[in-house]
């Protein structure tokens, strides 16, 4: 299945969760977060949270800024 | 003398909240943070960058600095209520700057997503800091509305026009039963000083900091200048006069 990552397309596995398309982009897990399409998913649901054709995956974490 | 900043229920003894963007490197950042004894400063959030190396929270943990995320880049309460949870949840903590801005060009606050927000956040739990125009009668009812300080600029983010409108701070500072925390616009040391004399409780800054010649030694002239602002602040200053005041005893 089709899922947007930050921004770009990502082919993960059918039933794939939020946990495996966070390890796309890093191991490292702490001072991150993610909402799927709007909305936050707690670190503590990744694993148990699947993904579904077309969703919109954010994983953030703190820069530099104001 | 015990002169400690309460805020949303904790204390500081630094009255100087840093941010940390516009810094060439985490390095000069780093250093610079230390320079200021600052023990609060804000981060943006954003899109992880799997390249990125180091990071602004390795530099915040060394030197035991409170993280406070901001809500930068945010054009409406809804961006910004996600943004702030999404914070809560990467950095656990429930402080937020609350930074909804209106157009890219001024940077300067929008007040109508920005109180809406306000509300959300509270309910939600948040210790909400927001960022505002100088207006006396917004920061009232932010403070209405339960936040936890009010944080009007004194210009436009990385002016460093300094304080284009003291009365209104006064006003604003006159009125608060929560922390004023000039932010944004400060351009050099006596700018920070002129806030803390006009009655603000914390300054926040970044760019008079980072984008100076040596961020190191600006650090250490705006701790010392919120210091000496603070202490005339609670001094008094003379009236002003129109005419002189013989400061020696007049002949004969």
């Amino acid at each position: 299945m089709n899922v947007t990552i930050n921004g770009s397309p990502h082919e993960l596995p059918r039933g794939a969760t939020v946990a495996q398309a966070v390890q796309r982009l890093t191991g490292v897990t702490s001072g991150v977060a993610v909402a799927v399409n709007d909305e936050v998913v707690s670190r503590g649901a990744w694993d148990s949270t699947p993904l579904t054709e077309a969703d919109r995956v954010e994983v953030l974490t703190a820069v530099q800024g104001g | 003398m015990n002169d400690d900043l309460i805020l949303g229920g904790e204390k500081f003894s630094s009255r100087l909240i840093m941010g940390t963007g516009g810094a060439p490197s985490l390095d000069v950042l780093e250093q610079a943070l230390v320079a200021s004894g600052t023990e609060l400063t804000t981060v943006a959030m954003r899109r992880l960058d799997p390249s990125a190396r180091g990071s602004v929270l390795d530099v915040l943990r060394r030197h035991d600095i409170k993280v406070l995320p901001n809500t930068a880049g945010c054009f409406t309460a809804g961006e910004a209520v996600l943004t702030a949870r999404l914070a809560r949840e990467a950095l656990e903590t429930n402080w937020v700057k609350l930074e909804v801005i209106s157009d890219e060009r001024t940077l300067l606050p929008d007040p109508i997503e920005t109180f809406d927000a306000a509300e959300r956040l509270v309910a939600d739990g948040f210790v909400v800091l927001p960022y505002i125009g100088d207006d006396p009668a917004l920061a009232r009812r932010l403070e209405q509305a339960g936040c936890a300080a009010v944080m009007p600029l004194g210009a436009p983010i990385g002016s460093g026009l300094g304080i284009r409108n003291p009365h209104n701070i006064e006003l604003i500072v006159e009125a608060a039963n929560v922390p004023v925390i000039l932010d944004a616009g400060i351009g050099t040391a006596s700018d920070a000083a002129l806030a803390m004399e006009l009655g603000c409780d914390a300054v926040l800054l970044a760019t008079a900091v980072t984008r100076a010649h040596r961020p190191d030694l600006m650090a250490q002239a705006m701790r010392s200048a919120v210091v000496a602002g603070r202490l005339a602040r609670a001094a008094g200053r003379i009236p002003r006069r129109r005419y002189a005041e013989a400061s020696s005893p007049m002949v004969p």
